[in-house]
């Protein structure tokens, strides 16, 4: 069994945005065999949150520099371009 | 889980003319305020985090949304307040928000706990991948024809 690898998601108060995020990507690489964990926090949070974490996604901008990759999209909530971001996704964890 | 179980009649506004979108935002958080979901400080608050987190969606069709929302001690109750708008307003985009994005479907959110409501935004995310779905709802102008958009 890998390792499982953990993406870090990120939206403006991670209230409700970043969950729905986080969900549908488990769901989407869950369905391609590809189990991660998903964790969730503010964009202004990240700079404290990327300890152990593999990727950062989000739907918000964020400040500053992070020595993790960082992917930017809506694609969870408006559907537009999702195919992309997830193979974005797969490329950016070397899966 | 439907929308509908959301969306009362008193908390949607069908072909509301706003002005800009601290219009549409005022209102449909008096009407969430008048429904008993939000406290007092909902609108300024959620006008606030717009302002600084705007909510944005460009969509793929000819309409793009908004969900703007704010942080949970403003809020009640989980609630949700929905507009059609006859004409587009100007909102920021969330990703970029330097970009303009003219939308002319608002949803105002009313969410009570971090990572409780989520089905509440899954399904309003399902609506707007779902161009078809927007077009019906953008040409509604009764609460049957919302309920008729949504089926059980």
């Amino acid at each position: 069994m890998p390792v499982r690898k953990t993406i870090l998601v990120a939206c403006g108060t991670a209230i409700a945005t970043s969950t729905v995020v986080a969900k549908s990507i488990e769901e989407i690489l869950r369905e391609r065999g590809i189990d991660v964990v998903t964790r969730q926090c503010k964009a202004s949070e990240v700079g404290s949150m990327t300890t152990g974490v593999d990727l950062i996604v989000t739907t918000t901008p964020l400040q500053g520099n992070f020595d993790v990759p960082v992917i930017k999209t809506l694609a969870f909530l408006t559907g537009i371009g999702k195919e992309a971001v997830i193979e974005q996704i797969i490329q950016a964890l070397k899966l | 889980m439907n929308i509908l179980d959301f969306l009362t009649p008193d908390l949607i506004s069908l072909h509301y003319t706003a002005k800009d979108s601290t219009d549409v935002i005022s209102h449909l958080g008096r009407q969430l305020f008048t429904a008993g979901y939000v406290r007092e400080t909902f609108v300024d608050a959620a006008l606030d985090r717009e302002s600084r987190l705007p909510t944005g969606l460009p969509l793929s069709g000819d309409v793009n949304a908004a969900i703007p929302h704010t942080e949970v001690e403003h809020v009640r109750k989980p609630g949700l307040a929905m507009a059609t708008l006859t004409a587009p307003v100007a909102f920021q985009n969330m990703v970029s928000p330097e970009e303009s994005v003219p939308c002319q479907l608002v949803f105002v959110m009313a969410l009570d706990q971090p990572k409780a409501q989520i089905e509440m935004l899954q399904e309003i995310a399902g609506i707007l991948q779902n161009t078809a779905t927007i077009k019906r709802l953008m040409s509604a102008t009764t609460f049957e024809d919302v309920r008729a958009t949504f089926p059980k």
